[in-house]
C-alpha cells in the first residue's frame, strides 16, 4: 500500500510536535494499538508530493464508505488476533494444545481472508491502492495455496468439534470415556421445577476464570481424549505439520497498513459526530495561495466534541503576495489556537488524511518550524531573550521559501520597544525569505508592515468585551480592543461585573450561531 | 403453578410502575386512611393494596372476578387469612435461612447447591401445608379464582411430585462422584462443561445405540499435586455449575410462586381489614355495578366519602346523584358545603369499584375508566400569588402528558390563580378539549363564571349540582341538581375565619362575583 514509506525525516522529536498539539493526536489515534509504532512513524513523516498525498487521500475516502470501512476493520482485527494466537504458540508447552491452537488461528484467517474477499470484490473502489489490494487478495484466494489451507482447515475444525467425552471424578481419580447420550441432569432439575416458573430467573452461574491455556490436569485428560479418538488427533498433527505457517506476507502487511487509515478515521469520528467538517485539501507543493474555510484545532476540537461543548471555526486565506498572518487581539481570544490550526492543518495534510474544515487548499512545506512562548517563560528569567534570539536564528537559517515558520507571543517578555523593533526585524526578514507564516504578537504596528502582512485578529463581541467568540477574523490591528481585553482578563469591565452580580448567561451562549 | 387471584388468565405485575399522577391521587383523595385501614399495620399489605387500588382494571368482566372472589373470602375469612399466613412463613423461613447459613453471598457453585438445596426442602414443607388447606376446604368455595388455586394445588401438587423432588434432593448430595460431558475448546481444553445424570440412563441408551462395554481410561492426581487436585476441584465446580444454577433457580421460582401468592392474597385480607373497619363503625357498602366505557354512567345512592367515614367521629353524610349519560359534573355552591367531599367521593368509590372493592354506598354503578387523574387546589398553592396560575398549570400540563381518552379527571378549584375572567377562559378550554377527548370530568369551583360557561356551552353532557344551604344559613352538606348561582358563599366563611383571607388578598375573587 506504500503507506508506509521509509521516513528520512521525522517530525516527532521537533518542537512542533508539541507546539501544534500533534503529539497528542498522534499519540491518541495510535493508542495501544498492534501498529502503534507504523501509525506513529506515518503520522510523523509527512509527505511533499501532491501525487503521494492523493494516493492516500483516495484510500480514505474510500474508507468513508462505512460499508467497506466496516468489513476492512473486521478483516484488521481478525488478523490482529491471527498474530496473537501465533505469539502465544511459542508459550504452549502441551502438543495437544499447540495443535489445536494453530487450528484456530488458521480458522480466523481464512475467515478473515475470504470475507474480506467478498466485500472488496462487490465494492466500489476509487482508489488505486485499494484496486490493486484487491486483485491481489482475489488472485490470493483463487491459488490453490489457500485453497488447500481453508478446506483442511474447515475439515479438521469439524472433526474435533463433533468430539464430545465424559470425565468422571471421584475424588482424586478421572476417568476420560467417551459420551453416550447420558441425560442432563441440570435440566432434569429444572424440568422437576418447571411447573413453579414465574418469569426470568436470576442467574446463578458463577464465572469461572480458566487460568490461561492448559495445565497438567486438562493435559492428561486431553492425551486421554486423543487415545479415544485417535483417528482425529493424527489427521490434527499431519495437518500441523502441512501449514505451519500459513500467513501470506502481503495480507499480513496490507492489514496492518489499513489500521493507520482506520485508526485515523476513527479519532475524528466523535468530532464528525459533534457536527464538525473535515475535507480533502486541494494539495500543491507550489502553490502558496492557501486557504481554509470552517476549519480548527483537531486535539482541542476532540477534547471539546467528548464533552459536548461548542467548537469555534475559523477561516482564512492568502492570495496574491500574501505570506503572513500576524495576529493580535485580546488574551485568550484564540490566537494560539488560530496559529496552531494553521500549523496543524498543513502538517495533517500532508499525511494524507482528511483535515478540519469544510474546504480547505494547501501548501506542502519542505518543513515546518515553530517557535511558541511557553507561559511559564513570560516571568522572564534572565538569558531568556538571549536564547530566543539563538533559536530564531536557527530557524531562519534553516528555513526555505518553501517553509512553514508559526511564532507565538516571541518577545512578549521584553518591552513594548523591544518587541516592536525585534518584530519587525524578524518579520521583514520573512517576508524576504518568501516563506509562509504565523506572527502572533500584542504590537499592533507588526500587522501593518506592507502587502505580504495579513492583519488577524481575535474578537470580542461588539458593546460587551466580557465576551469572547474565539473568532479569528481578518481586520485591522485595533489597540482599544487590546485595553479592553486587558481590563476583561480581570474581569473588571462594567459588562463583567454586572453579569457577575446577577444573573450570567453561558460564555458559549453566542459562540453557537458564530461557531458552527 | 399460578396463583391468579387477581386476574383470570395472568399474574399481577407487582414490578409495574404506578400509573402516572397516583402522588397527586394518593395525596388529593387522601387514600392513606384507606390504605392504612386496608394494611392494619402491616406493611406488606400497605404496598399491594397501593398497587392494586391504583392499578384500575377497566373491564367490567374482570372487576366481576376480582368481587366474586372477593365474596369467597368475606364468606371464608379463616381460610384465605391461613392461605395467606403460609405464603409470609414460607418467606420468613427463606429470609432466616439465608442471615443464618449464607450471609447473603454466594461463594461457590457447591455452596450455591447446598443453599438451594437446603431452600428447596423449606418451601417443599410449606407447599405441603397448602396442600392440606386445599384438600380440606377446598367444598364451600364458588368463585373462579378460589376454585382454580385449590385445583391447581391439589393436581399439581400431587404425592408423586413430592416423592419425585426429594429423590432430586437427595442426588443432589453427590455422594457417588460426578460424570460431566465435554467437548473440545479451541486449544483442545475442556469446554462447555454440562453434568450428566448417570445410572440408569447411561445403561440404558448404551443398550439402545449398541455400544458395547465403554472404553475408559484413567489417571489419579498425585497425593502431593495440591495444584492438581485444585484444578480437579475446579473442573467439578464448573460441572455441577448449571445444576446449581438449576436448583437455586426452582429455589427462586418457587419463592416468586410464594410470594406471588403472599401478595395476592394479601390484597384480599387487605379487604377484608377495611371490611370490618367499616362493619364496625356501621357505613353501608355495596357490591358496584361496573359499567362498560361507554355511554357515560354515574349513579349512586348514599355515597359516602369511604376515606372520611373512617377518620371522622360523626356520621358522614351521604349523596344520590342520577347523572346517566352525563360527561361533566359541575359542582358549585356553598363554600365548605360538601363540594370537595363528594368529589372525593366519587374518585375514591371509582377507584375502589375499578381494583374489585366493594364502595361505601347503599347503591353504586359507573362506566369504568382508563385512568383517574386529579387535579385539586393546594395549599402550597395558596401562598405564593405571584407564580400560582404557573405552578397550576405546570401540573395541567403534566397531566395533559399522561391522560387518555376514557379517562376520568377530577377537578377541584382550579384555574383558580388568576382572575375569574381569564380562569373562565383558560379553564373552559381546557375542559372542552378533555370532553372532546371523551374524557369524564367532575368539576368543584366556587367561580360563577367558569360553572356558568359549562353549563351553558355543553348544555346536555352537563350535571349541575349545588351544595346546599338549609333556611337557617346552615349547610346540610347534601348537593342538590341546581344551576351554579352568580353567587358564592365565601363571604360568610370570611367571616367566619376571619382575617384569613386577609394574608392573601390576591386570591380574593374579583368583586363582581361576589354579588
Amino acid at each position: 500500500l506504500e503507506a508506509a514509506q521509509a521516513a528520512p525525516e521525522r517530525n516527532a522529536d521537533r518542537p512542533c510536535a508539541r507546539d501544534l498539539n500533534l503529539d497528542q493526536i498522534v499519540a491518541a489515534v495510535a493508542g495501544d494499538r498492534e501498529e502503534h509504532d507504523l501509525i506513529t512513524t506515518v503520522l510523523f513523516s509527512p509527505l511533499h508530493e501532491a501525487g503521494a498525498v492523493r494516493y492516500r487521500q483516495e484510500v480514505f475516502q474510500d474508507l468513508e464508505d462505512p460499508g467497506l470501512a466496516g468489513a476492512v476493520r473486521r478483516f484488521a482485527g481478525q488478523m490482529s488476533e491471527v498474530r496473537a494466537h501465533l505469539r502465544q504458540l511459542g508459550e504452549m508447552r502441551y502438543r495437544h494444545q499447540r495443535e489445536g491452537w494453530l487450528l484456530d488461528a488458521a480458522a480466523i484467517y481464512c475467515a478473515a481472508v475470504a470475507s474480506l474477499a467478498g466485500h472488496l470484490t462487490s465494492a466500489r473502489l476509487g482508489a488505486h491502492a485499494l484496486q490493486a489490494f484487491r486483485e491481489y487478495v482475489v488472485s490470493y484466494v483463487a491459488s490453490d495455496g489457500f485453497t488447500a489451507l481453508a478446506r483442511d482447515t474447515h475439515t479438521r475444525k469439524d472433526a474435533l468439534g463433533k468430539i464430545r467425552y465424559c470425565t468422571r471424578i471421584r475424588g482424586d481419580r478421572v476417568e476420560v470415556s467417551r459420551y453416550t447420550g447420558e441425560a442432563d441432569y441440570s435440566a432434569a432439575v429444572l424440568d422437576t421445577f418447571d411447573r413453579f416458573k414465574q418469569g426470568a430467573a436470576k442467574d446463578y452461574l458463577l464465572q469461572y476464570r480458566l487460568q490461561p491455556g492448559m495445565n497438567h490436569v486438562t493435559a492428561q485428560i486431553a492425551e486421554l481424549v486423543a487415545r479415544l479418538f485417535p483417528e482425529e488427533f493424527t489427521a490434527l498433527t499431519e495437518y500441523c505439520r502441512q501449514h505451519a505457517a500459513f500467513v501470506d506476507d502481503g495480507i499480513h502487511q496490507a492489514s496492518s497498513e489499513l489500521r493507520f487509515y482506520l485508526a485515523y478515521l476513527d479519532y475524528i469520528a466523535p468530532v464528525r459526530a459533534a457536527g464538525l467538517s473535515f475535507c480533502y485539501p486541494e494539495v500543491s507543493a507550489s502553490s502558496q495561495e492557501v486557504r481554509a474555510a470552517g476549519t480548527f484545532d483537531l486535539a482541542l476540537a476532540r477534547k471539546l466534541a467528548l464533552v459536548r461543548e461548542p467548537v469555534v471555526t475559523n477561516d482564512f486565506a492568502l492570495d496574491g503576495p500574501e505570506r503572513i498572518f500576524v495576529v493580535t487581539g485580546p488574551n485568550q481570544g484564540g490566537k494560539t489556537t488560530f496559529a496552531r490550526t494553521f500549523g496543524q492543518l498543513h502538517h495533517l495534510a500532508a499525511t494524507g488524511g482528511p483535515v478540519p474544515g469544510s474546504a480547505a487548499r494547501l501548501f506542502l512545506p519542505d518543513r515546518i518550524f515553530t517557535h511558541f512562548e511557553k507561559e511559564e517563560d513570560l516571568a522572564a528569567m534572565t538569558g531568556k531573550l538571549e536564547d530566543d534570539l539563538i533559536r530564531i536564528g536557527q530557524i531562519l537559517r534553516a528555513a526555505t521559501p518553501a517553509s512553514i515558520v508559526i511564532m507565538n507571543e516571541t518577545f512578549a517578555s521584553t518591552t513594548v520597544h523591544d518587541a516592536r523593533f525585534l518584530g519587525t526585524k524578524l518579520i521583514t526578514k520573512l517576508i524576504q525569505l518568501g516563506a509562509l507564516g504565523v506572527y502572533v504578537t500584542f504590537v499592533d504596528e507588526l500587522a501593518s508592515l506592507g502587502g505580504q502582512v495579513v492583519s488577524m485578529m481575535s474578537t470580542i463581541v461588539p458593546g460587551n468585551p466580557a465576551e469572547r467568540t474565539y473568532q479569528v477574523v481578518r481586520k485591522p490591528a485595533d489597540g482599544l480592543a487590546h485595553a479592553l481585553a486587558i481590563a476583561e482578563k480581570h474581569g473588571v469591565t462594567y459588562e463583567q461585573l454586572r453579569e457577575r452580580l446577577g444573573a450570567s448567561e453561558s460564555r458559549f451562549a453566542g459562540e453557537r450561531g458564530d461557531g458552527a | 403453578v399460578k396463583a391468579h387471584l387477581l386476574y383470570r388468565d395472568r399474574d399481577f405485575d407487582w414490578e409495574a410502575g404506578l400509573p402516572p399522577g397516583h402522588e397527586d391521587l394518593i395525596q388529593d383523595l387522601e387514600l392513606g386512611t384507606l390504605l392504612q385501614a386496608m394494611a392494619d399495620g402491616d406493611k406488606l399489605l400497605h404496598e399491594v393494596s397501593t398497587k392494586v387500588l391504583l392499578t384500575c382494571l377497566d373491564d367490567p368482566e374482570a372487576i366481576r372476578y376480582r368481587q366474586q372472589v372477593l365474596a369467597d373470602c368475606l364468606a371464608h375469612p379463616e381460610v384465605i387469612r391461613q392461605i395467606h399466613a403460609i405464603t409470609v412463613g414460607a418467606l420468613e423461613d427463606r429470609r432466616r435461612m439465608w442471615l443464618g447459613s449464607y450471609g447473603g453471598s454466594y461463594q461457590s457453585a457447591s455452596s450455591n447447591l447446598s443453599g438451594a438445596v437446603s431452600h428447596l426442602e423449606g418451601y417443599v414443607a410449606r407447599l405441603r401445608q397448602l396442600r392440606q388447606i386445599a384438600d380440606g376446604n377446598a367444598a364451600p368455595f364458588r368463585s373462579d379464582g378460589m376454585r382454580r388455586l385449590f385445583t391447581t394445588l391439589q393436581r399439581d401438587l400431587g404425592d408423586a411430585y413430592f416423592e419425585e423432588i426429594s429423590d432430586h434432593l437427595k442426588q443432589l448430595r453427590f455422594r457417588a462422584g460426578v460424570l460431566v460431558s465435554a467437548r473440545l475448546d479451541r486449544d483442545n481444553s475442556p469446554d462447555d462443561l454440562v453434568l450428566r445424570a448417570s445410572g440408569e440412563a447411561r445403561r440404558r441408551w448404551a443398550e439402545r445405540l449398541g455400544i458395547g462395554p465403554r472404553t475408559a481410561y484413567s489417571f489419579t492426581i498425585a497425593p502431593r499435586d495440591e495444584a492438581g487436585s485444585q484444578i480437579v476441584a475446579d473442573l467439578t465446580s464448573r460441572g455441577i455449575n448449571l445444576v446449581a444454577n438449576a436448583a437455586a433457580q426452582s429455589a427462586d421460582h418457587i419463592g416468586s410462586y410464594f410470594t406471588m401468592l403472599r401478595a395476592e392474597t394479601g390484597f384480599y385480607v387487605g379487604c377484608l381489614n377495611l371490611a370490618d373497619r367499616l362493619a364496625a363503625k356501621e357505613i353501608p357498602v355495596t357490591v358496584p355495578g361496573p359499567a362498560p366505557s361507554a355511554p357515560f354512567t354515574f349513579s349512586c345512592t348514599d355515597l359516602r366519602d369511604a376515606c372520611l367515614a373512617l377518620q371522622s367521629q360523626d356520621r358522614v353524610v351521604g349523596n344520590d346523584v342520577q347523572a346517566n349519560g352525563k360527561q361533566l359534573i359541575v359542582i358549585t355552591g356553598a363554600n365548605s358545603g360538601g363540594k370537595s367531599t363528594f368529589l372525593r367521593s366519587a374518585g375514591v368509590a371509582q377507584l375502589m369499584m375499578q381494583c374489585g372493592l366493594f364502595v361505601t354506598a347503599r347503591s353504586y354503578q359507573a362506566n369504568v375508566t382508563r385512568g383517574i387523574f386529579t387535579h385539586f387546589i393546594r395549599e402550597e398553592d395558596s401562598g405564593m400569588t405571584s407564580g400560582r396560575l404557573d405552578d397550576e398549570l405546570r401540573r395541567m400540563n403534566t397531566i395533559a402528558g399522561q391522560i387518555t381518552p376514557g379517562c376520568l379527571m377530577l377537578f377541584n378549584e382550579s384555574f383558580a390563580g388568576t382572575n375569574e375572567r381569564e380562569g373562565a377562559e383558560i379553564g373552559h378550554q381546557i375542559v372542552r378539549a378533555l370532553l372532546e377527548a371523551q374524557i369524564k370530568v367532575f368539576f368543584v369551583t366556587h367561580r360563577y363564571a367558569l360553572a356558568d360557561r359549562f353549563r351553558r356551552q355543553h348544555p346536555s353532557v352537563t350535571l349541575s349540582l349545588r351544595a346546599e344551604r338549609e333556611p337557617d344559613g346552615r349547610r346540610n352538606y347534601q348537593l342538590a341538581v341546581k344551576d351554579p348561582l352568580p353567587t358564592s358563599y365565601g363571604e360568610d366563611l370570611y367571616h367566619q375565619l376571619g382575617g384569613w383571607l386577609d394574608e392573601d388578598q390576591a386570591s380574593i375573587p374579583a368583586s363582581g362575583t361576589r354579588g
